[in-house]
């Protein structure tokens, strides 16, 4: 789970890392109100709240360019914000739809520093964890401000990492070597180790999958600040978090993967014209990747999990034809312990319920498999039946891309 | 031989109550395996029934291990008491625990497999089919099924399988079986980030088992674990090896169902992964329809 980069920074503050103070609102009418409440004198950032990066550099769909901006004024802050405000913002991660800005977030703007060589006075945080070793690593680096895939490929000499034995948690010496890393020395060493020791109290009290924090500076006078957050939680462990559920927005997540969850299906929609519905989530990527493999395009990841109930079967055709690309549906079952006659009994009420008038390919396999298939052949319904993957998959597509 | 696990494992289950593990309790015993325990805290005393067959429920994993004999657990636990599931294994020592729960947090797996280092148990899952050594009856009954994985597609033999995915599994079993080719030990070890055992370790365990001849691998995208098994299969590895990697079309940054199964960079891409199999001698599997025959093309059983 995702949340806004104002939530993360009142997080942040909860758990004592430093950040720039800040005001977020939802409606023009509070806007002077927010303003009154910070220190405008240094100027204010006005921010567009969406769960997608690239917001500084993006165009809202009215032409209006940056959702993030600074203003030396409170009159500019104002004009900015209620340009923003309301309108999509189209970003590079956003897709050409762009986001609903519905949250602004008014920042004091910090005075940031220079280091000696005259370069801005940036840095890069995050914790995360290392799959290999199954631990939390911290990554840091001198170069901030910048895609920290672009500084690993060309500058990996500048990532430093250390990795966190969970047995013990974060040790002193650790985020020393943060510090360090980092080239910082006095006051700003301290500010510097103070800041990732309660980072990683973060990190691991809340389940995070992932903190980033990038810029991370150092203001003219003196000040260690987080001035970006990204924060995305462990989905399985917000059981224990009510208060990050709370945080939840479902504007920022798509309608059709959010019902599909209402019903304990996995969906993800994609590009393509071919639908799936499918057991399992290796069976489902696998069922894409054939599609595609025999020259036709997947419209989506579906996976309903180890069983397929007709209830589940007709949430998910109903998913699937809410997108207007499709123009064909391939049902891949891998039976095992379920009746495959059972599975088949759903298919058809399913496809009866919802009118379904698209080529329909149903491959089953598994327990029980021949009386499925005379269920499916005796419906008088006009599905076709796969007798491989391989074979179902041409199928579809050849029903699709020759229509 | 087989890995792992044999015809006469003896099998406790945790959750042996709950409709999930009840469930596979009853096809296990059904399959013929050595279901011999339950453990349920609080239960201790009374008696699971299936078929005839009288399974003791006993209060603690190290109980059910005493009075059994139990070397191997079943876990069913729900994910928020699915760690301590399996920490209590690791306290009664036994030989193998094989978490089946979906969606445990990884904050609580990164806890456990760190309390693993230095114990006796090897941990399988979680988020896992678990693993099946077939039997010689018939439909390859009498073998020892943990977990939530059909016995009937089996038939021994002497293809070891490991995989992460559950269905995905069966479909390269049931190919296998179909073209008359059995399995000494399929294994799922899971999709999930944080696992007790890699394709590595699997890996190795087909390559010293006497009885296994050839290996199928599948995976898919996200991490490095099966960049790592292939290159030390190119190195050390004696059997045939054909693989498969799911994901070819799914987008960046977008987690596809297995909570591991997410692109985070150039190096965990399914087109990445097969060019390093390729390149490690491993016959690939263009489609998962393909899995069989692409070992087949190098092994003629």
């Amino acid at each position: 789970m995702n949340i806004h980069e104002y939530q993360a920074k009142e997080l942040f503050e909860k758990f004592g890392v430093a950040v720039p103070k800040g005001v977020a609102v939802r409606s023009v009418a509070e806007f002077e109100g927010a303003l009154a409440k910070i220190d405008t004198a240094g100027g204010i950032m006005v921010k567009s709240q969406i769960h997608a990066g690239g917001r500084g550099k993006g165009t809202f769909t009215d032409g209006f360019k940056g959702g993030v901006k600074f203003s030396p004024t409170k009159e500019k802050a104002l004009e900015n914000a209620k340009a923003m405000l309301g309108n999509t913002l189209v970003t590079a991660q956003t897709g050409p739809e762009g986001r609903k800005v519905q949250t602004i977030y008014f920042t004091e703007a910090a005075n940031l520093g220079k280091r000696p060589d005259g370069r801005d006075d940036e840095y890069y945080l995050a914790i995360l964890l290392d799959r290999a070793t199954s631990c939390p690593v911290i990554v840091a680096s001198t170069e901030g401000g910048m895609e920290i895939e672009h500084v690993a490929h060309h500058t990996p000499e500048k990532i430093f990492k250390v990795q966190v034995d969970p047995a013990v948690g974060l040790q002193a010496y650790q985020a020393r070597q943060i510090a360090f890393a980092l080239g910082f020395s006095g006051d700003l060493f301290k500010q510097c180790v103070t800041l990732v020791t309660k980072l990683y109290h973060f990190y691991w009290e809340k389940d995070c999958a992932m903190v980033e924090v990038n810029p991370l500076l150092v203001t003219k006078e003196g000040k260690l600040l987080a001035l970006d957050a990204k924060v995305s939680f462990d989905d399985n462990a917000l059981f224990r978090h009510p208060d990050v559920v709370a945080l939840r927005d479902l504007n920022e997540e798509d309608a059709k993967e959010i019902e599909a969850s209402k019903y304990g299906l996995s969906y993800i929609a994609l590009d393509g014209n071919i639908a799936c519905l499918v057991n399992g989530a290796g069976l489902a990527m696998s069922t894409m990747d054939i599609i595609q493999h025999f020259g036709g395009s997947p419209a989506n990841f579906l996976d309903v999990g180890g069983g397929a109930t007709k209830d589940q079967v007709t949430a998910a055709f109903k998913i699937i034809l809410g997108d207007a690309n499709v123009k064909g549906i391939l049902v891949n079952i891998f039976g095992g312990i379920m009746d495959c006659n059972v599975i088949a009994t759903g298919i058809i009420e399913a496809v009866k319920e919802t009118g379904l008038k698209l080529p329909l390919v149903v491959r089953l396999e598994g327990n029980n498999v021949e009386a499925g298939k005379a269920t499916l052949a005796a419906s008088g319904l006009t599905i076709v039946s796969g007798d491989s993957m391989a074979d179902a998959a041409q199928k579809i597509v050849k029903l699709v891309n020759h229509k | 031989m087989s890995i792992l696990v044999k015809e006469d494992t003896r099998i406790l289950v945790q959750g042996i109550t709950g409709d999930f593990g009840a469930r596979h309790a009853r096809l296990s015993l059904d399959y013929g395996s050595q279901v011999v325990a339950g453990v349920t805290p609080g239960k201790g005393g009374q008696v699971f029934e299936h078929a005839g067959k009288k399974v003791p429920i006993f209060n603690t994993v190290a109980e059910a291990a005493k009075q059994t004999g139990a070397t191997v657990s079943a876990i069913f636990v729900p994910p928020p008491f699915a760690a301590d599931a399996i920490l209590e294994c690791f306290d009664a020592d036994l030989d193998l625990a094989v978490a089946i729960t979906e969606g445990i947090p990884v904050r609580d797996m990164v806890r456990a497999k760190r309390a693993m280092a230095g114990r006796r148990t090897r941990l399988i899952g979680p988020n896992c089919p678990g693993l099946v050594t077939p039997g010689r009856g018939d439909k390859s009954s009498g073998g020892c099924r943990i977990g939530i994985a059909p016995g009937y597609i089996h038939k021994r033999g002497n293809v070891g399988v490991v995989s992460r995915s559950g269905t995905l599994t069966y479909e390269a079993v049931w190919q296998l079986t179909c073209r008359g080719k059995g399995q000494s030990t399929c294994v799922g070890i899971g999709g999930d980030p944080v696992n007790g055992t890699s394709h590595l370790d699997v890996i190795k365990l087909f390559n010293d088992d006497p009885e296994t001849e050839a290996i199928i691998m599948i995976g898919e995208i996200g991490g490095n674990a099966e960049v790592e098994a292939a290159r030390w299969i190119k190195q050390h590895c004696k059997k045939p090896v054909a693989g498969f990697i799911a994901g070819a079309t799914a987008p960046a940054g977008r987690r596809m169902g297995h909570a591991g199964a997410v692109i985070g960079g150039a190096e965990d891409t399914a087109a990445a992964k097969i060019k390093i199999f390729q390149e490690c001698g491993i016959s690939v599997a263009a489609t998962p329809s393909d899995m069989a025959d692409a070992l087949l093309r190098i092994w003629k059983g």
